[in-house]
């Protein structure tokens, strides 16, 4: 459903260890909500000179008062430390649910719930959503020090296992959790990894994770988002759309959930030279005039250079995060490298 | 009673004289979400170049005091993408599109005025003339008299008749006056300003610019004043020659205040980051601050500053 701003009243504020976790009245977002999306919120008052919007997962959603929802955030810049100053009645301006959800399997099935820092704050939705169709859930969570494990507790009460790993070794086991991903998939015997971490973590938990595999359902909160609807264009990321295409697409429209082996993580920073429209792309002459895929799913309509005689019959919906492909770990997409010669051969 | 926002200049006939500002709002769709596109002037779409651009690397954002230091590369999906996708789903919604184009050549921007003329339903071409000029070492149009005579005098001579052409000013000249002469003797329809000022900012965490692209282009409230002065300084030179505002109106009063130095109609630009339905809000405040002073039309206070003090003696407001 299509996001809304709101003018929301702050319910409660209170500290959760390193962090701030804010409750705040606004039933049409509460009610639109599904697990892995996320709110915007404007931060320094209605004249306040930081333009930028925050963007934050939804931590949960609750019936009370018409319909809460509830977010977690480390305080660490002006425009968050501002929001940290909020008390109860306060009022707030906020736009949501934005955002892909994360996709559930159709039939049970063997989830793994990673989560780093904050990031951990939108699995307890999803873990609620995925035991509703039976699949078993197991945590792996971490985070800089036990202070900012977020969630530990509802983990182990709530999971079928919780491992905990923090880089100083005051919580659960010393290091990251990407040294411990191997042990858990293979003790949970995991079908499914759904990730919310820093990028440099989901780009080496999918790179393990492909070695097994196993699909990966990855939640990216960078490169920051400005706006949180699409306006602004800043926080693109090349990946592979299902024409073998790879387009800069926005994470907060486009995303935040993405296929993880369709995200080209070593590229992100960057324009990699076969991404549509990079410098020096070239169209195929021929491919100018041809028909664009159907125009509401598709994240740009200009055929694909090296597939436009070949590939149409693939029906070009959304790249990213197709709802029901979860459970399929085969790649759909050809090597990205591939189409990037052909385009430039012709 | 309410007072009458229409806005008719020339060809150009808008319900409102509101605007989207190029580059914050795509092609409308993302906005459609929270405002009725329908009800707002028009959409100033994203600049459309003749390929599809990836853009910038990324981060390609900055936010610095009340404003937002950004390059984004002219990410789209060229015209081809446009025409078949973006424009026809803005006509749909019942919006007026006015698009905004980019190359970097005259011969670039020509090509496109004459794809968008083959378009039915184009309001009207804006032409960002602060695209780098390949012949030129990369010097934006919008600095240079003569180049941005040839840019405007090749879109006009491509351009259909009955489509009103626009030219985008950048304020960071000497003289915008001189660059809106040169704009208007190539034939331009009216003017467009302003652009973002180049800027800087750098991350204090990583010791290294903020930017992927280095440097970028500084919008929001921090340069109203300069859209304010530019305004000024062109109807003061040009007074005949309809002129889109724009550059960090975030108010009705600050729409208020770009029409009073001169411009027909206001664009709203950065401030659709921070509140996607600003359009509207702006729309219903400009309204209401034309009420309390007793304007009927909106077109009646369009370069009101000009006029010397106490010409208003007698009337209601001011």
């Amino acid at each position: 459903m299509a996001p809304v701003q709101v003018r929301g009243t702050v319910l409660t504020v209170r500290r959760v260890d390193a962090y701030v976790a804010m409750t705040v009245v606004a039933p049409a977002i509460a009610t639109r909500f599904r697990p892995g999306q996320f709110i915007a919120v404007a931060v320094g008052g209605p004249q306040s000179a930081m333009l930028a919007r925050r963007a934050f997962s939804v931590h949960d959603v609750r019936p009370d008062h018409g319909g809460t929802v509830e977010f977690i955030f480390l305080a660490r810049e002006p425009g968050t430390q501002w929001l940290a100053e909020c008390r109860a009645r306060d009022v707030l301006d906020v736009v949501g649910p934005l955002g892909r959800p994360f996709p559930v399997p159709r039939d049970p099935a063997s989830c793994l719930l990673l989560g780093v820092g904050t990031g951990a704050a939108p699995l307890f939705s999803l873990a609620s959503r995925l035991a509703e169709r039976g699949c078993p859930t197991d945590y792996l969570l971490g985070a800089e020090s036990a202070d900012r494990v977020f969630g530990a507790l509802t983990a182990r009460r709530t999971g079928r296992s919780a491992v905990i790993t923090t880089s100083d070794g005051s919580l659960g086991s010393r290091g990251s959790v990407v040294d411990m991903l191997p042990t858990v998939v293979q003790q949970a015997r995991t079908d499914v990894i759904y990730a919310s971490a820093p990028l440099g973590v989901l780009r080496a938990v999918c790179a393990l994770a492909g070695r097994y595999a196993i699909p990966v359902q990855a939640l990216v909160a960078e490169p920051p988002m400005m706006c949180g609807t699409g306006l602004c264009m800043g926080c693109v990321l090349p990946a592979v759309s299902s024409d073998g295409v790879t387009r800069m697409v926005r994470a907060c429209v486009d995303g935040p959930v993405f296929r993880g082996d369709l995200v080209r993580w070593d590229d992100v920073g960057t324009i990699p030279f076969d991404a549509l429209g990079a410098p020096g792309w070239k169209p195929r002459p021929t491919s100018a005039t041809s028909p664009a895929p159907p125009a509401s799913s598709a994240t740009s309509t200009v055929p694909a250079p090296g597939t436009a005689s070949g590939s149409s019959g693939n029906p070009a919906s959304s790249p990213i995060s197709s709802a029901p492909g979860i459970t399929s770990p085969s790649r759909s997409s050809s090597p990205p490298g591939s189409s990037g010669e052909r385009s430039h051969a012709g | 009673m309410p007072a009458d926002l229409r806005t008719r200049i020339g060809h150009l006939d808008l319900p409102s004289p509101i605007l989207t500002a190029s580059g914050c709002a795509g092609a409308g769709r993302e906005l459609a979400q929270f405002t009725d596109v329908a009800r707002l002037g028009a959409v100033i779409t994203k600049s459309v170049t003749l390929e599809p651009r990836a853009g910038n690397p990324a981060p390609r954002l900055a936010e610095t005091p009340s404003g937002i230091l950004s390059s984004p590369g002219l990410q789209g999906p060229g015209i081809d993408g446009f025409l078949q996708r973006d424009l026809p789903w803005l006509l749909s919604r019942g919006a007026r599109a006015v698009v905004s184009i980019a190359g970097h050549s005259a011969r670039e921007y020509g090509e496109l005025a004459a794809r968008l003329s083959d378009a039915p339903g184009v309001t009207a071409i804006e032409v960002n003339l602060g695209c780098p000029d390949a012949s030129a070492a990369g010097r934006p149009f919008a600095l240079d008299p003569a180049a941005a005579n040839a840019v405007v005098a090749a879109v006009r001579g491509s351009a259909r008749y009955d489509i009103p052409v626009f030219a985008k000013l950048s304020p960071e000249v000497t003289d915008i006056a001189a660059v809106a002469r040169a704009c208007v003797s190539a034939g331009t329809d009216g003017l467009s300003m302003i652009n973002t000022l180049p800027g800087m900012a750098i991350d204090p965490a990583t010791l290294r610019p903020a930017l992927a692209g280095l440097s970028g282009g500084l919008s929001g409230p921090a340069i109203r004043p300069v859209a304010v002065r530019c305004v000024w300084q062109v109807r003061e030179a040009l007074p005949d020659v309809p002129i889109i505002g724009s550059g960090g109106v975030r108010t009705g009063r600050d729409a208020l205040e770009l029409m009073l130095a001169g411009a027909a109609m206001v664009a709203v630009g950065t401030v659709l980051f921070h509140d996607p339905s600003a359009c509207s809000r702006i729309q219903r405040e400009l309204e209401e601050e034309l009420v309390a002073r007793g304007v009927d039309r909106v077109s009646d206070i369009v370069g009101r500053a000009h006029q010397p003090a106490g010409y208003a003696a007698g009337r209601t407001w001011v």
